[in-house]
C-alpha cells in the first residue's frame, strides 16, 4: 500500500510541446492517500487512461514526479512499483485452470506451494471463486474471468496499489452491480489504495471516496461525489455530473451588479467584489435541475397572479431570483420529472417530484441562490 | 411459425454441386475405376477387384517410400515449426524493419517449385555451388549426388529454407492480434519471458499453429518438384517418396490399375494422418 503523489505532473506525447494542445496531461499536483479509493472520471480521450499508465509505470511523464511513499518512481517498471492493474478486458492465462491463474503471479517469484495454496484460497473464498477453482479460465464467464483478473492482483501482499482500467466494460449490466460492490467490499477489507478510471458517474460514486474529474488533459475537479454534485468546480464537471446535466445561462456583470439572460441576480457583496476582481472574458451562470424550483399553483405568487396583477408584479420582484418562463416539455420518467422550461433564448431543465403538477404555456421557476454558481471562464467563482 | 418448405431452393446448390463433382468427384472415381480394373491398353482392360490394393499393401518398394515419407515429414514439421516460431518472434514488430522482413519472407514463398529445385541442385554443387564448393573447401567431404546423408539434409534444407516463412508468417500475424494488456499483464504478474511465451504466446497461437501444421503436413507428405529436380530420388531410391513412386508407377511404367490403387491409398494415409493431426491439436485447444 503506498500513498501517491502526482507532483507537478504533466505529460506530453510529443518531443517539444508548444502550448496547452501538445499536452495529454496538463501540469497538475494531487496527494492520493494510502487506503483510499479514487476514481479517474471523464470522457474518452480526456487524458484518464495516460494518467492511469503514468501512475502504473507503462507510460514515463515528460515532466514532474510521481512518488509513492515520497519515493520518485518515475523511473521503475509496473512491477517494481508494486503495481497491480485489471484491464479493460479481462487478461487471464488461457490453458491455466484458475487456481493456477490466481497462484501465477506467486510462483514467479518463488513462494512455496503451501503458502501458495493458502493465499489463493483466501482470495477464492473472497471473490467466490471457490467453486470454479479447478476449472479451466477459457470458460470462465466474463465476470468470473475479470475477477480472476483482480485476484492476480490480490494474491500479492506486497502490492502498492489496484489500478482498474473500465474493468466493466465487458460485463452484463446485472453482474455489473454485483461486481461493483464487490470490489467496494474488496477495498473495505484490503483498504489497499485503489484507482478506477471509468467515464460513468455511476461506477466511479458507488465505487470512490474522491473522484478526479478529467477533461481536456486537466483534472478539473477532485472531490467526493457529493462535492461534484454540489459546487462543481468546472462547468464541464457541472454537465458531465448528474443526469440531466446543470444549466448554464448567459451572464453578465455590469455596475456591480450580475444578470442572468439580462435578469438580475441577487448577490451578497463578498461573491460582488470578488467578481469585480476576477478577470474573465465570459461569464456563466449555472444551476443544477434538481436545484429549480418551479413554483406551484398555491404559492402567494401564483395565487395572487391574474387577481390581482399589480399586486403579483410586485411579489415577482420581490421574489428573489424569481423567473417567468416558458414550460417547453415534461418528461414523466417514472419516479421524477424532467420539465423543459426556456429562459430568455436559453433552455434549461428542472427535475420535480412525481406528485408535482407542472403549469402549461408558462411557469414561475426560482433559482435559490446558494445553488446559483457563478463560472468565470468555465470555473467556478468562489 | 410455419415454415414453408421449397425444395426447388435445392437447384441453388447446383453450381457448387457441379463444381465440385467436376473438379473432384469425377477424377476421384476415375482413379476409384483405374484401382479395381488390370489395363493393358484402351480396349484391353480386366475387372480385378481388389487385387491392386492387396498387391501395393505388400509392395516392399512402396513400404520403404512411405517410412522414407513419413520421416521427411516428421522432420520438416520438427525443424519449420519451432524456427518458424521463432523467427516470428524475433521479428520487430512494427515499422520500417518488420515491413521489410515481411518481404524477404515471402520471397522464398513466391519460387516455383522447380526453380526451388534448380536453386538447390547448383547451389549445392561440389564444383560451382556456392555451399557446395566452401564446404567441400572447408574439408567436409559433401556431396549430394552420391551420398544419401547429404541428399537427405539437402533436400530437408531446401524445404526449410523454402517454408519455414510460411510458419513465420502465419506466427508473426497470430502474434499481432495478442492485445498489448496480456504482456503488460504478465510483466505485472512477474512472468519470465518463457513464462510469456509458454502461457501467453503459445496458447494464443494455437489456431494459426492448427493450420500450418496442417498445411505443411499435407505439402510436404506431397512432396515431388523439388526432390525430383534435386537429386531425381537418389542416390539410389534414398530420397525417392511416395509422389515420386507413384509418377513413375504411372506414367514410368502405364500401370495405371496399380497406380489408382496406390492413388487412393495415398490419398487415405493424408486424410487421415491430417484428421489425427487437427482433432489432437483441437483436442489440446479445448484444455481437456
Amino acid at each position: 500500500m503506498a500513498e501517491i503523489h502526482l507532483k507537478q505532473l504533466a505529460h506530453s506525447y510529443s518531443d517539444n510541446p508548444q502550448g496547452h494542445k501538445d499536452y495529454a496531461i496538463r501540469e497538475m499536483d494531487h496527494v492520493w492517500e494510502k487506503g483510499g479509493a479514487y476514481a479517474l472520471l471523464g470522457p474518452s480521450g480526456c487524458g484518464k487512461s495516460t494518467l492511469l499508465n503514468i501512475i502504473s509505470g507503462l507510460v514515463t511523464p515528460s515532466e514532474g514526479q510521481i512518488l509513492f511513499d515520497g519515493h520518485e518512481v518515475n523511473a521503475l517498471t509496473p512491477q517494481q512499483r508494486n503495481i497491480a492493474q485489471v484491464f479493460q478486458f479481462p487478461v487471464i492465462y488461457d490453458t491455466m485452470s484458475v487456481y493456477d491463474n490466481l497462484a501465477f503471479p506467486l510462483r514467479n517469484v518463488g513462494k512455496s506451494e503451501d503458502v501458495i495454496s493458502a493465499k489463493v484460497k483466501d482470495i477464492a473464498y473472497m471473490l467466490e471463486l471457490e467453486d470454479v477453482l479447478k476449472k479451466k479460465a477459457k470458460n470462465l464467464t466474463a465476470d468470473e474471468k475479470q475477477k480472476v483478473s483482480m485476484g492476480r492482483g490480490l494474491v500479492r501482499d506486497d502490492v502498492s496499489a489496484i489500478l482498474f482500467d473500465e474493468p466493466l466494460t465487458v460485463i452484463d449490466p446485472h453482474l455489473k452491480w454485483k461486481l461493483r460492490r464487490k470490489l467496494k467490499q474488496i477495498h473495505e477489507q484490503f483498504n489497499i489504495t485503489m484507482v478506477y478510471v471509468t467515464h460513468d458517474q455511476l461506477e466511479a460514486s458507488t465505487f470512490a471516496d474522491k473522484i478526479a474529474v478529467m477533461y481536456g488533459g486537466q483534472v478539473v475537479q477532485f472531490g467526493t461525489p457529493r462535492e461534484l454534485f454540489e459546487k462543481p468546480e468546472h462547468t464541464f464537471v457541472g454537465y458531465f455530473i448528474g443526469s440531466p446535466g446543470m444549466n448554464f445561462f448567459e451572464g453578465s456583470f455590469q455596475q456591480n451588479e450580475l444578470y442572468l439572460e439580462g435578469h438580475k441576480v441577487a448577490l451578497d457583496n463578498e461573491m460582488k467584489s470578488k467578481l469585480s476582481i476576477t478577470p474573465y472574458n465570459q461569464l456563466k451562470l449555472g444551476i443544477r435541475p434538481e436545484f429549480v424550483e418551479v413554483l406551484e399553483a398555491d404559492s402567494p405568487l401564483l395565487s395572487n397572479l391574474g387577481k390581482d396583477e399589480k399586486g403579483a408584479e410586485a411579489l415577482l420582484a420581490s421574489c428573489e431570483n424569481c423567473f417567468k418562463c416558458e414550460v417547453l416539455l415534461v418528461s414523466d420518467l417514472g419516479t421524477y420529472k424532467i420539465v423543459s422550461l426556456k429562459l430568455g433564448n436559453t433552455e434549461f431543465k428542472a427535475r420535480l417530484p412525481e406528485e408535482q403538477s407542472v403549469p402549461k404555456g408558462s411557469a414561475y421557476v426560482r433559482f435559490p441562490g446558494n445553488w446559483l454558481k457563478v463560472y468565470a471562464d468555465e470555473y467556478l467563482v468562489d | 411459425m410455419n415454415k414453408v418448405e421449397n425444395n426447388k431452393a435445392w437447384f441453388l446448390v447446383l453450381p457448387v454441386f457441379l463444381l465440385v463433382a467436376f473438379s473432384a468427384v469425377v477424377p476421384l472415381m476415375t482413379v476409384v475405376n483405374y484401382s479395381v480394373q488390370d489395363i493393358f491398353d484402351a480396349t484391353n482392360r480386366y475387372f480385378v477387384g481388389v487385387e491392386w490394393f492387396k498387391e501395393v499393401l505388400r509392395d516392399p518398394r512402396l513400404h520403404d517410400s512411405l517410412i522414407r515419407q513419413f520421416i521427411f515429414s516428421f522432420c520438416v514439421l520438427l525443424i519449420e515449426v519451432p524456427l518458424g516460431i521463432c523467427v516470428a518472434l524475433m521479428m520487430p514488430k512494427e515499422g520500417r524493419w518488420s515491413a521489410l522482413c515481411l518481404i524477404l519472407l515471402a520471397i522464398p514463398l513466391l519460387i516455383p517449385w522447380n526453380v526451388v529445385g534448380t536453386i538447390w541442385q547448383i547451389f549445392g554443387r561440389a564444383d560451382i555451388g556456392l555451399m557446395g564448393y566452401y564446404l567441400n573447401a572447408m574439408g567436409i567431404d559433401y556431396n549430394y549426388a552420391g551420398n544419401s546423408g547429404d541428399a537427405w539434409a539437402t533436400v530437408l534444407l531446401m524445404d526449410v529454407w523454402h517454408w519455414t516463412s510460411l510458419i513465420a508468417l502465419l506466427c508473426y500475424s497470430g502474434l499481432r492480434a495478442i492485445p498489448d494488456a496480456y504482456y503488460q499483464a504478465a510483466r505485472i504478474d512477474r512472468a519470465s519471458g518463457w513464462a510469456i511465451f509458454r502461457y501467453i504466446q503459445l496458447p494464443k497461437l494455437q489456431s494459426v499453429l492448427l493450420i500450418g501444421i496442417l498445411l505443411r503436413f499435407m505439402d510436404s507428405f506431397m512432396i515431388y518438384t523439388e526432390p525430383f529436380v534435386l537429386t531425381g530420388g537418389g542416390p539410389g531410391n534414398s530420397t525417392t517418396f511416395l509422389s515420386q513412386t507413384l509418377t513413375t508407377m504411372a506414367i514410368g511404367q502405364f500401370d495405371l490399375g496399380r497406380a489408382g490403387a496406390f492413388s487412393l491409398i495415398y490419398f487415405l494415409i493424408i486424410l487421415l494422418v491430417s484428421w489425427l493431426l487437427y482433432t489432437a491439436m483441437t483436442h489440446v485447444e479445448k484444455g481437456e
